[in-house]
């Protein structure tokens, strides 16, 4: 089968966000959505420490140490984008007024409860930031992850074993091997890589799949 | 939809019949005032700007009165001043219920009138209460604890809580299908400035209401407002429209 690499992924996602969205990429593997984006379709990229209509990174030389995105990575404005405070930015994530978040997991259950900020495991430091009010306001929930761990049990399970971002929050899931909608049906497997079945991929995961009938 | 303001905010909400937000416009700036007011429901919560005059959206209550939308309910701090503007709504029948903090000024005939016969519902609420009400809409949160008010008629039979030594009353959220507000310039992606004291309510309203409509005096090319400055981000807002003969 043809599973999907992080940019091959990445590119997915950005070929369902539509023209218009107020969208909030998540830090680590989300933030490459950005990147495969038709320039020619205004999107307004929000980050919540307190910019929206955000552009691609700057030229080396240009780089302003003051303009930085959530990864505390340096970005630009684009025209007709502007500033605002902590307080703002978190009113427009959750008041609801984010059309998309995009956001990596640990684990989603198939309830689209999501697991993202904190293993639990003993010694592990926590840190949460903006993931909670995210999972908890945007409209959509969009989960970008490899299906698999590297030792090859689902991501996709029937109840989180880790600590919960938000809970019944993840509407869809963009991973390497499958696009999956989390309905009050279940989950609805909406594409397939190529080389693989729905029967291979539901034995994979441990939690029972649907097809659109 | 009467019960909305005392139901705990739900911002996941489907939207009320007859809009889809979903099919947004990037280009934000209608044509018309008619247009500007397009869709919006018999029984809306519609909330309108301005402290009394000063930020009223005139011509945008014009619109809505001629585009006749009824047994609405209208959030403004006022309850309109003499025949124009809100008052002019007033008189045409179209308001069930007002949410405002100060409705008894020397020229609010119209309004003394329709309560004094009880054709009109009136929820008073102390004035930083209605806004923090409003504020908490726009930012999601389920409710409030205030001390104003608190032992006053105004909190009558409302939740109490002691924090810190403190007697906080619990107050809900305003949220509202439709904002009708007034700004000096906005650009095609509804971002915002104000002028002066007209600022009052707008931005806040803004983020609170569903349907965020701007009348403003000068629509401006993108990137022409300072991003340092824009007080209302366009994302709080879905309709820009220029008012017209200025």
């Amino acid at each position: 089968m043809k599973r999907l690499d992080r940019d091959q992924m990445a590119a997915r996602v950005a070929r369902d966000i539509p023209e218009g969205a107020y969208v909030n990429l998540g830090i680590g593997l989300p933030t490459r959505v950005a990147n495969y984006l038709p320039p020619e379709r205004e999107i307004l990229l929000h980050s919540e420490n307190g910019l929206l209509g955000m552009g691609p990174a700057p030229e080396p030389d240009q780089v302003d140490p003051e303009l930085i995105n959530a990864g505390k990575e340096p970005v630009t404005l684009l025209p007709g984008g502007c500033f605002f405070h902590h307080g703002d930015s978190f009113a427009m994530m959750r008041g609801g007024h984010l059309d998309i978040c995009v956001l990596g997991a640990f684990q989603v259950s198939r309830g689209g409860d999501l697991a993202n900020w904190h293993t639990g495991a003993p010694g592990a430091i926590p840190a949460v930031g903006g993931a909670m009010d995210l999972a908890t306001g945007a409209k959509q929930v969009f989960v970008m992850m490899e299906l698999l761990t590297k030792s090859g049990e689902s991501k996709l399970v029937e109840q989180c074993s880790y600590p919960l971002t938000g809970i019944n929050c993840v509407t869809r899931i963009y991973s390497d091997l499958a696009v999956i909608d989390i309905t009050p049906q279940g989950l609805l497997v909406r594409e397939l890589v190529e080389g693989l079945s729905f029967a291979e991929l539901q034995q994979m995961v441990g939690t029972p799949l649907m097809l659109p009938v | 939809m009467d019960e909305l303001p005392n139901r705990p905010w739900n911002p996941l909400a489907p939207a009320p019949p007859g809009l889809d937000w979903k099919d947004r416009m990037i280009d934000k700036i209608v044509s018309s005032m008619e247009a500007a007011v397009a869709g919006i429901p018999d029984g809306a919560t519609v909330m309108i700007g301005g402290f009394g005059t000063a930020g009223l959206p005139v011509e945008l209550i014009d619109a809505l009165i001629a585009q006749g939308a009824r047994n609405l309910t209208i959030v403004n701090n006022n309850a309109g001043n003499g025949e124009q503007g809100l008052a002019a709504l007033l008189k045409a029948g179209q308001v069930r219920k007002i949410i405002c903090s100060f409705p008894r000024q020397v020229d609010s005939q119209v309004f003394d009138g329709l309560y004094r016969s009880g054709q009109i519902e009136l929820e008073l609420v102390p004035q930083g209460n209605l806004a923090a009400r409003i504020e908490a809409a726009g930012a999601g949160l389920g409710a409030i604890y205030t001390p104003t008010g608190y032992g006053t008629l105004l909190a009558e039979g409302k939740e109490t809580r002691e924090i810190g030594g403190r007697q906080y009353v619990l107050e809900y959220p305003i949220p509202a299908d439709f904002a009708l507000i007034k700004a000096q310039r906005g650009d095609r992606w509804g971002n915002l400035v104000y002028r002066k004291a007209a600022r009052n309510f707008g931005p806040i309203m803004a983020a609170a209401a569903r349907c965020t409509v701007a009348q403003v005096q000068e629509v401006v090319a993108l990137g022409e407002l300072d991003p340092e400055v824009i007080v209302t981000p366009g994302i709080f807002v879905q309709r820009v429209v220029q008012t017209p003969g200025i």
